[in-house]
């Protein structure tokens, strides 16, 4: 059954003459929701994002929104809206005008169109700037232009192509929760493009984790971060230790694994490094068969029984935080 | 000495003097004579040192230079609205179809490559073509176009306008591309996504944005053409004068005053068509 704003993707394959760019994605997207396609760059995330959009053509396969195949459709007629990287606003024109641009085209008249453009405005908080030129702005008020622009022509589906990638860190997680405010308000579904998995973590509803042109893993975040399935996904998300034991290839979580004195735990080892971090330390260590293993100590538990480089320890976890992986 | 060396001011004055010195000698003074010139005495065989405005008064008193301006003004128009279109087109086809950097600057290349060679070659080798027995009316002939041969083709305006966009369209081409070239990708496609069509995003951002690019080719060809004497000789049989021919008529006839009087004349036109130019499009992003 396919609801309104419902997005899926049937077999998606997009090829550049003999490379494979994005190969046979299957994905049904949450209605109203915040989903991150994350990977690492050249993994398809952005071709993907491009043929929804419509600025990349479908090589095969389909996509459909709100029930129609809209693989072949020019991008305005898609019910899709797309924000730019650099967000690519017209710098000749004013924000008023970059954000009526799409009306224009359709030859509404200007009147109608400004007062459109200023609910625009008034929605992203940028009335009092509406007269003056991108270059005028900070980044994270071109930001909310871009944003405008794409809103305006009331998408079913907001995609956003690495949008946080130009701003600075400071700005980047202010803006990240205004873009999750504004999802939440407007109750359609964001796709947002990205490479930074904490970014992933604290923006969205369902993760979809791609590698080499494949989804590797997708889900909500908490299941996607807590139970990674691949190898890939356990090291790309960050936190978790990928371990080969005698009955398979396993992920923990860096936290999970808990410093003992040698010989008390599960596993023995020696310690390669230690790095204070603040609230925890991280005490990276060597265990048999050359394999780096992590652990995530409370900084006060460390420093009751601190160690040095060289010592010997031992490693201790629940078996119940192991989670088997497929590859 | 030392102390006179350390002072900034003198330093400063000293670096920028060998700069100074090239425009002063190769700019200001040629002009300031030019200038001064204008103002001498000139007799059938005598030039004489003075101050009259003689020369200017005879130069606006006689109804030649009416229709001479005229006559370079309409010749400069003509060609900027050719070159314009041709260059705007042939721009338009590197910058956005030409997909690979590779070929952008192949063509690109190719499109100089008649630049090789001389101005006035290039000009004497459309009079066979053009000419009464030439090989357009001949060709025309021949397929029974026409019965008998085009008189107008050759020695005629025709032939100094088509000279003119043959020699400078380039110089359209070459800033227009430039411009062009610097457009970011994504704001085209921002336009799609925003369901503008192909003539609405040429229109609403491709020459907008290009608009500093064509005020640039428009300077060149305008003063080019404007400044031009020979062309106008060769394309038009010496049935047509402007600006240019009446300056070289008169350095012919040792008549120097005269013509000092006219190119003071043609600089200020030139300058303020340029002036009012520059007040539609600001350029000092692409400099």
């Amino acid at each position: 059954m396919t609801l309104k704003h419902d997005l899926e993707l049937v077999d998606v394959t997009k090829r550049y003459g003999s490379t494979v760019a994005v190969e046979a994605i299957q994905h049904r997207f949450q209605p109203s929701s915040y989903t991150c396609l994350l990977g690492p760059s050249g993994c398809g995330k952005s071709s993907t994002l491009r043929m929804i959009a419509g600025h990349e053509s479908v090589t095969e396969g389909s996509i459909l929104l709100s029930g129609r195949d809209i693989s072949n459709l020019p991008p305005a007629q898609r019910g899709t809206a797309m924000m730019f990287q650099n967000y690519a606003l017209f710098p000749h024109l004013s924000v008023r005008d970059n954000i009526a641009f799409s009306l224009k085209m359709k030859g509404v008249d200007v009147k109608e169109r400004y007062i459109k453009a200023g609910e625009m405005l008034e929605l992203v908080d940028l009335t009092a700037l509406a007269d003056r030129l991108p270059d005028q702005l900070s980044g994270g008020q071109q930001q909310r232009v871009a944003l405008a622009r794409a809103l305006i022509t009331r998408p079913e589906v907001l995609l956003l192509d690495e949008p946080l990638s130009a701003l600075d860190p400071f700005l980047r997680i202010r803006m990240r929760g205004e873009l999750k405010k504004l999802q939440k308000e407007l109750g359609i579904s964001f796709i947002h493009v990205t490479h930074g998995q904490d970014e992933a973590l604290a923006l969205a509803d369902e993760i979809v984790v791609m590698n080499d042109a494949v989804i590797e893993q997708a889900g909500p975040a908490r299941d996607v971060f807590n139970a990674p399935k691949t190898r890939f996904v356990a090291q790309f998300m960050g936190g978790h230790n990928v371990i080969s034991l005698p009955n398979g290839c396993f992920a923990i979580r860096t936290d999970a694994v808990t410093v003992t004195a040698h010989k008390k735990g599960t596993l023995s080892a020696q310690v390669m490094a230690v790095e204070y971090q603040g609230t925890h330390v991280s005490l990276m260590s060597h265990i048999s068969g050359d394999q780096e293993v992590t652990a995530i100590v409370p900084e006060a538990e460390y420093f009751t029984t601190p160690h040095q480089p060289g010592d010997q320890i031992g490693l201790h976890w629940d078996a119940k935080n192991l989670h088997p992986l497929t590859a | 000495m030392k102390k006179l060396l350390e002072n900034r001011n003198v330093t400063g004055w000293l670096m920028v003097s060998p700069l100074a010195a090239v425009l002063l000698v190769f700019l200001v003074m040629p002009i300031a004579l030019i200038v001064i010139v204008s103002f001498w005495r000139a007799t059938e065989f005598s030039i004489i040192p003075a101050f009259e405005w003689d020369n200017y008064a005879f130069l606006f008193g006689s109804p030649v230079t009416y229709t001479v301006f005229f006559n370079t003004f309409k010749y400069a128009f003509i060609t900027w609205a050719f070159t314009l279109i041709i260059g705007f087109t042939v721009a338009y086809y590197l910058a956005f179809h030409i997909r690979s950097l590779t070929w952008q600057v192949a063509l690109f290349l190719l499109c100089t490559i008649p630049f090789w060679t001389s101005n006035i070659i290039r000009m004497i080798s459309w009079i066979p073509f053009l000419g009464r027995n030439g090989i357009a009316n001949s060709t025309m002939m021949s397929w029974g176009v026409i019965d008998e041969p085009v008189e107008w083709l050759l020695f005629s305006d025709f032939a100094v306008i088509l000279a003119f966009v043959h020699l400078y369209t380039l110089f359209m081409v070459v800033p227009i591309f430039n411009t062009m070239m610097r457009i970011d990708k994504s704001l085209i496609e921002a336009a799609r996504d925003a369901g503008a069509n192909g003539a609405q995003i040429l229109w609403n951002v491709i020459i907008p944005l290009t608009k500093p690019g064509i005020m640039i080719g428009t300077i060149f060809v305008v003063t080019l053409v404007m400044g031009d004497f020979i062309t106008v000789r060769f394309m038009s049989g010496s049935q047509s004068a402007n600006v240019g021919r009446l300056i070289s008529n008169d350095i012919a006839l040792l008549q120097y005053p005269s013509a000092s009087a006219t190119a003071i004349v043609l600089l200020a036109t030139v300058l303020i068509t340029i002036g009012i130019l520059l007040r539609f499009v600001d350029i000092r992003k692409e400099l």
